[in-house]
């Protein structure tokens, strides 16, 4: 009895589970592309457009993973992402110089912008520095929210406190989210504080927050975005799509898409400037 | 006030307007937690009866792991999972990551021993005198354990219902394993998540209303079916006929 027992609930779950297995189980190809990105790109609904019209051309499945520039590096480090759109230009060179990514390409750019209150206590309004704007924050001890994620933007305004001489982490009036750039903004509005955002992000909410943009159009604050195609060659054990990323930087640099790209507007405003350089390239040197 | 008064509007719009994408969420999020909580009342149902009815090595600490894991953190859950089959875990071969199958696998994880744990508890409701009774007129210990899991027929159905109702309502696990991918892995709860993020919400909310509409009716379903039959027992056992 006792034994018959156990053999049936080993019965059960190896059933389910195989039931799992062969359900899921792939043709030896992989049948879709892994395509690591930043949280700005799908929360602009930029991807949402992009993507079927690409999977359609190229008649391949693509699987967007939303996730900060830092962990999309690292999913491409691994081998867990067959092709990388980022935003962090010197991790991405390091990420290509190391031999992980066959080639960076850039695709577009838009521009981070700094937002703050209406009545912007720090008093930071019409400066053309952005680092200036951050000196400022710190000395009035004003509240900002960072996203506190490792991504781009991160990345980016770690840099600029970098440049301004603060180091905010740990002082009372800067905050870490950890969240992606909505969540950010939606703290920042409740806070009534000051953010680094991307613009598409915040052009692209519904609501408009009560939080304005202060400073824009510094030089130090564009963003550009590019692709980056994972070298199959680090991770000979694992079934990398290296074709289907090929075609993606082909689709993102092509005129096609760089002319969908530029045309994609949300509440009226262009959120992505497409900007490739001469013809497509897609697999850069790895193509014979 | 006016978003939360919108969103029920809206809640009643969506499900009016069929919009293709949002009925597409909708029916992935049954799917998947329905055949979560089929497998997972495969698997604890039979287990919780062992767990109560059968005496063998490790019960006690079979019993004391099921019970810990009722309680089981779904975001860990998920990237434990997603660890493992990711491309570069060493189920990656088998190209789990970012499908509905690792999102039923997380939710079998989660849904398991909560049904394993209420089924034990409500086999254990039933007065013991009952088996034996059986026994006495000679039934086997399958067949008296059978009697007493018609017994507990509510505590049953209740264990499924909490089941359901821990893997429809559940966010972290998903998210993880499935990636929110539109079209492929989006369901109501990760939806939402993402709607929140955007900032849409009324749109977040009114999905919210569906969800726990959708929970509802699945609920007055389950509870009636097990009712009626209920009723048709006593009725049998009364009349000395089926209804």
């Amino acid at each position: 009895m006792k034994a018959k027992t156990i053999f049936v609930f080993l019965l059960v779950i190896a059933l389910s589970f195989s039931v799992a297995a062969v359900a899921g189980c792939g043709t030896g190809q992989p049948t879709s592309l892994i395509l690591a990105t930043t949280t700005s790109t799908a929360d602009t609904g930029l991807l949402d457009y992009l993507l079927p019209e690409f999977e359609k051309a190229y008649k391949v499945k693509v699987k967007p993973i939303a996730v900060g520039s830092g962990e999309a590096l690292k999913m491409g480090e691994r081998g867990d992402a067959d092709v990388l759109l980022v935003h962090a230009k010197s991790d991405e060179e390091a990420f290509v110089k190391s031999g992980f990514g066959l080639e960076r390409v850039e695709v577009m750019y838009n521009d981070f912008v700094i937002l703050g209150p209406q009545a912007d206590p720090a008093g930071i309004k019409g400066d053309k520095s952005a680092v200036d704007a951050f000196k400022k924050i710190a000395d009035a001890g004003a509240t900002f929210v960072s996203r506190g994620d490792d991504s781009g933007t991160n990345k980016k305004e770690l840099n600029l406190w970098a440049a301004a001489g603060v180091n905010p982490v740990g002082q009372p009036w800067y905050l870490e989210t950890g969240q992606g750039m909505g969540e950010t903004i939606t703290v920042t509005d409740q806070k009534q504080g000051y953010t680094l955002s991307d613009r598409a992000t915040y052009l692209a909410r519904k609501d408009t927050p009560q939080i304005v943009i202060l400073i824009e159009g510094d030089r130090q604050l564009l963003n550009p975005y590019s692709v980056i195609v994972v070298n199959p060659e680090k991770h000979p054990g694992l079934k990398l799509n290296t074709k289907g990323a090929g075609d993606f930087v082909e689709f993102m640099t092509c005129k096609k898409g760089q002319e969908m790209i530029g045309a994609y507007k949300k509440n009226g405003v262009v959120l992505f400037h497409p900007d490739a350089k001469g013809e497509t390239r897609g697999m850069g040197d790895y193509r014979e | 006030m006016s978003t939360i008064l919108n969103a029920f509007k809206e809640a009643f719009l969506l499900i009016v307007r069929f919009n293709p994408d949002f009925y597409r969420v909708l029916l992935l999020s049954l799917i998947v937690s329905g055949t979560a909580t089929v497998i997972g009342a495969l698997i604890g149902i039979p287990l919780g009866v062992a767990l109560s009815e059968s005496s063998f090595r490790g019960r006690r600490v079979l019993l004391t792991l099921v019970h810990a894991f009722m309680g089981l953190p779904p975001v860990v859950v998920g990237l434990f999972t997603l660890l493992v089959i990711m491309r570069s875990g060493p189920l990656g071969s088998l190209e789990l990551y970012y499908t509905p199958t690792a999102m039923v696998i997380v939710q079998v994880i989660l849904a398991t021993p909560i049904i394993a744990g209420f089924t034990h508890a409500s086999m254990e409701g039933v007065d013991p005198r009952l088996g034996l009774q059986a026994m006495s007129l000679g039934a086997t210990r399958w067949q008296a354990a059978w009697v007493k899991m018609r017994e507990a027929r509510a505590g049953l159905v209740a264990a499924v219902i909490a089941g359901l109702g821990r893997v429809m309502a559940e966010v972290g696990a998903v998210l993880i394993v499935g990636g929110n991918l539109k079209g492929q892995t989006r369901v109501l709860t990760t939806d939402i998540v993402m709607q929140t993020r955007m900032a849409n919400y009324e749109l977040a909310l009114a999905e919210g209303i569906v969800l726990i509409l959708l929970v509802v009716i699945i609920n007055i379903f389950l509870t009636r079916l097990q009712a009626e039959k209920g009723m048709r027992e006593i009725e049998k056992r009364v009349t000395g006929y089926p209804a």
